[in-house]
């Protein structure tokens, strides 16, 4: 998934363990460490993101230099009134609803069944996490072996047991499934290592005494495990939720979209504007809409589970 | 190490050898990148798109090339097909740092020479090197000018065509006394033929790929949409003219082919590949740059002219050109343009490594000779080139355009079973018309 990368860092907030709270001011040979990093912010990030919104109220063209005339608001009326980008939207929701809630569950589940192995839990640990180690080209080829119609592997294994598989990348509706079981496979690995983490930090004695008190290892779970896991919970939804709006290469590796459009996703409609269509202020422009909403889905995903876990 | 070494003096110590190392691992390269020349005299740089066969031939002409001008420092650079090359190539030159000479489709170099992007190739400084239009192919060579100027100079003719396997079609009773292929330049002997193959290899008559790919099916449609002489564009691609009775009969048509089992309704690129080369097709509709594989697979198979189902007595079939270019650049001297001209020249020259790959050759010289008159099955579709139909302009348009993709997905679901032609036709004309009123941004 393109945004695994910007999923990585904040791994350390999935065990969170409370600090010594220091109110610390920042001295000087701290900004002097830290200047690197400032400028290389200022300089790639929030720098082209102010250039982008300047972008977006112009015609701008990819073989142009400058600016181009003057578009006012003009490229977000195209936006909004294009059937291609609500179409590009709708599939990137659609491909979050049908990865998220899998990659939640089944992270959970997984981590669950390693954490109780009585041994070789390096072996499961390893073997959920692989795929996730895979480049987004190899998982394309994998998986395009397996859904080849009339070759792949997974039509002539259900063909063994007289099943017909569908058209998986051939047929609109069931494009979007095929890449989300693609994707649920790839990057399953992340959150179970987040969720097996935050199960290790929970204190042994819990689940010692909860058997002393007769619990079953059903109520263990549901009473000390789930309970106890509330904020990687949280923090595993909001990764993936994000990451999930952000596809792009599996999409445009395997279906390039298709068929038909079925699988384009808004960053991928952002690229053909941008790159291929050469209209890069108009690409801007659809680019903060799309920044937009996917801060107000965090916004609002993030206080419905905080208020979920103020409750526990 | 000493105990009493600080952790300052360590962390010191690392920061100056990491500096070292970024410093001596980026010399060359990048750092010549950055200055202002970049080259050194007697350079050339030179950017194609080519992979699979192609890729070793155009390795082998340069191969060639470099051979035969020691003095010359040739750069190659081989970058993705399709809609990534065009946006690197606009890229460098717009950044002023553009290849000496690059490869580009017949039909995505007018949209570069719209945006101003290559540079004219004058008539004189093209024939000091024997390059002159009576020796390029014509329809190649005035389908490239732009408003009658030269920008690119052809190399070969890249048509769609078909494949046949050989054995399936004799014992199909497909092929005449003389070992060819019998004519189907008619719906009903198309898709009889069709039957028949399927009779002998229990599977497919024919195939062709329709997942995952959207010029496939855009070929397939343009080259019978264009024997019915059909236009999509107009205008320069501001107006879109689909004629809906001719496009209804060739989607109609296309269905039949997938409708009653006669082609396989699912298969990609490799898959239909597959299914030729394993003789579970008997017919097989490609560029003709796939004879690499089957000549590989060392199948029995032939290659033919793409059927005449509705042309009469006029052929027209999908095309388009590889052509070499030269993008603008900043105080180009006239050595750089002659070494240019040099490189250019010398592909022309090697038309033969070239057309192996079942290209047809742009280079009179070479095509109308012996030798390839001998080259089979290259030499047997040939008259393609002079049939070729390039894709309308527009500055959406070409190959492995926006506009490729728009139609071809619309077509695909005809040949997929998924949409009714009426259902395909009214979408493909909702999107096209919705790309001919935006503003061009060139």
């Amino acid at each position: 998934m393109s945004t695994t990368e910007t999923a990585v860092r904040p791994r350390s907030a999935a065990a969170p363990r409370p600090g010594p709270r220091r109110a610390e001011r920042i001295g000087r040979p701290a900004a002097a460490f830290l200047a690197p990093f400032l400028v290389l912010y200022l300089l790639f990030i929030i720098g082209p993101a102010l250039y982008g919104l300047v972008m977006s109220f112009f015609n701008t063209s990819l073989v142009h230099p400058g600016l181009g005339s003057f578009a006012g608001l003009s490229n977000y009326a195209d936006a909004l009134g294009s059937a291609d980008f609500w179409s590009s939207l709708w599939h990137t929701i659609w491909f979050t609803v049908l990865t998220t809630p899998p990659l939640i569950v089944l992270a959970f589940v997984f981590a669950l069944l390693a954490d109780r192995a009585p041994r070789g839990r390096w072996f499961f640990r390893l073997a959920f996490f692989m795929p996730f180690i895979l480049p987004s080209a190899v998982v394309a080829l994998i998986w395009f072996f397996l859904y080849t119609p009339g070759l792949g592997l997974i039509e002539v294994g259900l063909a063994k047991f007289g099943l017909a598989a569908p058209v998986w990348l051939g047929d609109p509706t069931w494009a979007m499934p095929a890449l989300a079981i693609t994707t649920i496979w790839w990057t399953l690995g992340f959150n179970f290592v987040l969720y097996l983490a935050g199960m290790q930090e929970i204190p042994r004695e819990l689940y010692e005494a909860s058997s002393i008190d007769g619990a079953s290892p059903w109520q263990q779970i549901r009473r000390v495990t789930v309970p106890l896991l509330g904020r990687t919970t949280t923090l595993v939804a909001v990764l993936q939720v994000i990451a999930s709006l952000k596809v792009f290469d599996q999409m445009y590796l395997i279906t390039q979209g298709g068929p038909n459009f079925a699988t384009r996703s808004i960053l991928q409609y952002i690229y053909d504007e941008g790159f291929t269509n050469y209209r890069t202020g108009y690409a801007a422009a659809l680019s903060m809409l799309f920044f937009v909403i996917v801060l107000a889905v965090s916004a609002i995903w993030f206080s419905i589970v905080r208020r979920q876990e103020k409750e526990v | 190490m000493t105990s009493n070494l600080s952790r300052r003096a360590v962390l010191k110590g690392v920061a100056g050898l990491g500096a070292g190392v970024t410093l001596a691992g980026c010399s060359a390269p990048v750092l010549s990148g950055l200055g202002t020349g970049g080259a050194a005299a007697g350079s050339l740089a030179y950017w194609n798109l080519f992979g699979g066969g192609d890729g070793v031939r155009m390795t082998q002409m340069l191969d060639a090339f470099r051979a035969a001008h020691p003095d010359i420092d040739l750069k190659a650079v081989t970058l993705a097909w399709g809609n990534p090359y065009y946006t690197k190539l606009s890229l460098a030159t717009l950044g002023q740092k553009p290849p000496d000479v690059a490869i580009a489709h017949l039909t995505r170099m007018k949209t570069l020479v719209a945006a101003d992007l290559l540079e004219e190739l004058r008539p004189e400084d093209l024939a000091r090197f024997g390059i002159t239009p009576d020796k390029l192919d014509r329809t190649a060579w005035e389908n490239g000018l732009v408003q009658g100027r030269a920008y690119a100079v052809p190399l070969d003719t890249h048509p769609f065509v078909m494949f046949y396997n050989t054995d399936v079609c004799e014992r199909a009773g497909l092929l005449d006394s003389a070992g060819h292929l019998v004519e189907l330049n008619s719906e009903e002997a198309f898709l009889d033929a069709m039957r028949r193959a399927r009779e002998v290899t229990g599977a497919s008559g024919g195939v062709v790929s329709i997942n995952a790919d959207t010029a496939t099916p855009w070929r397939v449609f343009q080259s019978l949409y264009s024997q019915l002489g059909g236009q999509v564009l107009a205008d320069g691609g501001r107006r879109v003219v689909i004629d809906d009775a001719k496009a209804t009969q060739v989607l109609t048509f296309l269905r039949k082919w997938t409708a009653d089992g006669l082609f396989p309704a699912a298969a990609d690129y490799q898959g239909a590949i597959a299914a030729f080369a394993e003789g579970r097709a008997g017919f097989y509709f490609q560029g003709e740059w796939e004879i690499s594989t089957f000549q590989t697979a060392k199948m029995p198979f032939s290659m033919t002219l793409f059927p005449n189902i509705y042309g009469g007595g006029r052929y027209a079939v999908q095309a388009d050109s590889h052509t070499l270019v030269i993008p603008k650049r900043p105080h180009r001297d006239a050595a750089r343009l002659d070494r240019s001209l040099l490189l250019i020249r010398s592909f022309l020259e090697q038309s033969d490594t070239w057309a192996a790959g079942g290209h047809v050759p742009a280079w009179v010289p070479f095509r109308d000779s012996a030798a390839y008159q001998a080259m089979t099955p290259q030499s047997s579709y040939a008259a393609a080139a002079q049939g070729a139909v390039y894709d309308p302009d527009g500055w959406y348009s070409g190959s492995g355009s926006n506009f490729e993709i728009v139609t071809g997905s619309a077509i695909s679901t005809v040949l997929g079973g998924q949409q009714s032609p009426a259902d395909a036709l009214a979408q493909m004309r909702a999107q096209l018309t919705n790309l001919a009123n935006t503003a061009s941004p060139i």
